[in-house]
């Protein structure tokens, strides 16, 4: 195999790991916006308090890994319930942008909550799985992708099974698509709310201590919140397919672009090339690839 | 139907409605609905008549309004203090005006999320069978989203999801809205073999008061927000400000031509 073609496989195989660990991300946002109508733009926020909260364990408190783990897990879970039900439920019914402006200030104060009450500075956050990668040719696979790529598969999965099948995740979706009519056939709109924030607790929670590992803890975690916007925008922003195939092209685009073009420029290119890519779906496709389209009647 | 049972399974006693804590839309409206029976509510657009159901089913309170006088009882027990999720379990459920299908879930998610409120899988299987029994147009569209299905197809959906909540009283508004005369008989059809099937009692919301009439056994007649007319179906439809002004027949029962239409119409008698 060529030197070129060996280089093109690691960006291809690093691109499509990553990627999944974005979509486990995204959907979070993607469970929200299914099923309150809410654009979430904390998401970041919520994955970079879920590493707070893990690596403050750890790190800090001193418990041992499994038990930050399900601290964090259950932190998140019980956030997303209280914060839909003390903020988000006063704002049904208001106009889209006042649940934009109360998520936007939300991120803000979370950003400063975590270093204020758990550590400042930036944490590691260790997991029992080897550092060195896997060598396969000319791929380098470190096992933390391989391991988030695989959680993020397993809850993609069992999200869409849940959706698809269980009778709660059909109310849910009759929530998203009716709310009166749903309340007409006896379905408790209001509690569904609170169980799609506490899911995007789950998610985040998973995916702060996956990303946390990769990049350590500290406030700059709540950065990879932004590489949501492309993907749910190319995925379409209530679907769970959407999202996976989202991550994958976003995962993919930006480590092509940082392979090919970052040699000439100096740098930079990931970190914008996702974005010149949403823009060109929101002009050809705004409901994403798999989003819901507006049904009409002519 | 007052004075017929001793306790009508449903009655509704001169509420008041209220909307927006100011506008006044229901006075003194008072109802009831036998075990088992068909009771017709008509009027025009904007009698109260959707008002009147969306009190009984507690949906009054997501579109601001509020039962503030007289009380609503299904069995005997006050149920207008109730959410609508409370309601549906006591075993009335609402289908809502303008066949409001949820468009992006299957035919069948729709019908599997109107027995949301009953937690036994296999009753439910079994009451997705009935449903499919009395729509079998429905067999055939159970996988297509119901957004796209034909707009009788979505009526036939909305009352089928209903149906699955295994109600003992439907509140139908407007079944007939916007679908062809042949769609509309096939609905009514449908509606009075349930009823005479499955003993579901409906109220029914209705302005073609032609296709009401022959269903129920019962008729009541709303204008702004009262009921100004009410008796058997028989004797409603006897009458001859009904006849001129709902069924848009002659004094001698002819189908009323507009080509001879005089310059007067006739005075309602109720309106003293």
């Amino acid at each position: 195999m060529s030197d070129d073609l060996g280089f093109f496989c690691l960006l291809m195989s690093n691109g499509l790991l990553i990627g999944l660990m974005y979509s486990l991300i995204a959907l979070g946002f993607v469970l929200v916006y299914k099923a309150t109508d809410a654009i979430n733009f904390a998401q970041g926020e919520f994955v970079m308090i879920a590493g707070f909260v893990a690596a403050g364990g750890l790190m800090v408190w001193g418990v041992n890994l499994w038990l930050s783990i399900a601290l964090a897990i259950a932190s998140l879970v019980v956030f997303g319930f209280v914060l839909e039900r003390v903020m988000l439920r006063k704002l049904i019914g208001r106009p889209v942008i006042a649940v934009v402006m109360a998520t936007i200030g939300l991120a803000s104060i979370l950003r400063g909550v975590g270093p204020f009450t758990i550590f400042s500075g930036s944490k590691p956050l260790p997991l029992p799985i080897r550092d060195e990668p896997f060598v396969l040719g000319p791929l380098f696979i470190p096992p933390i992708q391989v391991l988030g790529a695989v959680v993020s598969l397993a809850f993609l999965a069992g999200f869409g099974w849940f959706f698809l099948k269980s009778r709660k995740g059909i109310a849910m979706r009759a929530v998203a698509d009716n709310q009166q009519v749903a309340m007409a056939m006896g379905i408790d709109v209001e509690r569904y709310f609170g169980v799609a924030w506490a899911m995007t607790g789950i998610v985040s929670a998973l995916g702060g201590i996956l990303w946390g590992n990769l990049l350590g803890v500290d406030v700059n975690l709540a950065l990879v919140g932004f590489k949501v916007f492309p993907v749910v925008i190319l995925g379409g922003l209530d679907s769970i397919p959407g999202a996976i195939l989202g991550g994958l092209i976003v995962g993919v685009v930006e480590n092509i672009a940082a392979g090919y073009i970052d040699p000439y420029v100096g740098g930079g290119t990931k970190d914008f090339a996702p974005y010149v890519l949403m823009i060109l779906a929101l002009m050809v496709r705004p409901y994403g690839m798999f989003g819901k389209r507006i049904i009409e009647r002519v | 139907m007052p004075g017929d049972t001793p306790r009508p399974l449903l009655a509704v006693s001169n509420i008041e409605v209220i909307y927006d804590h100011v506008i006044l839309v229901l006075r003194g409206v008072s109802l009831a609905v036998a075990e088992g029976g068909i009771v017709a509510l008509l009027g025009a657009n904007g009698a109260g008549k959707s008002t009147t159901l969306n009190a009984i089913s507690g949906l009054l309170r997501t579109e601001r309004g509020e039962v503030t006088k007289g009380s609503i009882e299904l069995h005997g027990q006050a149920i207008h203090r109730h959410d609508p999720s409370a309601v549906v379990k006591h075993g009335v459920v609402q289908v809502m005006e303008g066949r409001h299908v949820f468009e992006h879930l299957t035919v069948e998610e729709n019908l599997l999320a109107g027995a949301y409120t009953r937690r036994n899988g296999q009753a439910t299987r079994r009451d997705l069978d009935l449903v499919y029994h009395y729509f079998p147009r429905l067999t055939e569209r159970r996988g297509f989203k119901a957004g796209y299905v034909s707009g009788g197809e979505q009526q036939m959906v909305a009352i089928g999801r209903a149906l699955m909540a295994q109600p003992t009283l439907m509140l139908l508004d407007e079944p007939s809205m916007g679908l062809a005369p042949k769609l509309v008989a096939e609905i009514y059809e449908i509606v009075a073999r349930l009823n005479r099937e499955e003993q579901v009692a409906v109220l029914l919301a209705e302005q073609n008061a032609t296709m009401a009439l022959q269903v129920a056994q019962h008729g009541y007649v709303m204008e702004n927000g009262r009921i100004v007319l009410d008796g058997d179906a028989k004797t409603i439809s006897q009458n001859e400000d009904i006849k001129e002004f709902y069924l848009g027949l002659t004094g001698v029962g002819q189908r009323k031509s507009y080509r001879d239409v005089k310059h007067y119409r006739r005075r309602k008698r109720w309106l003293s």
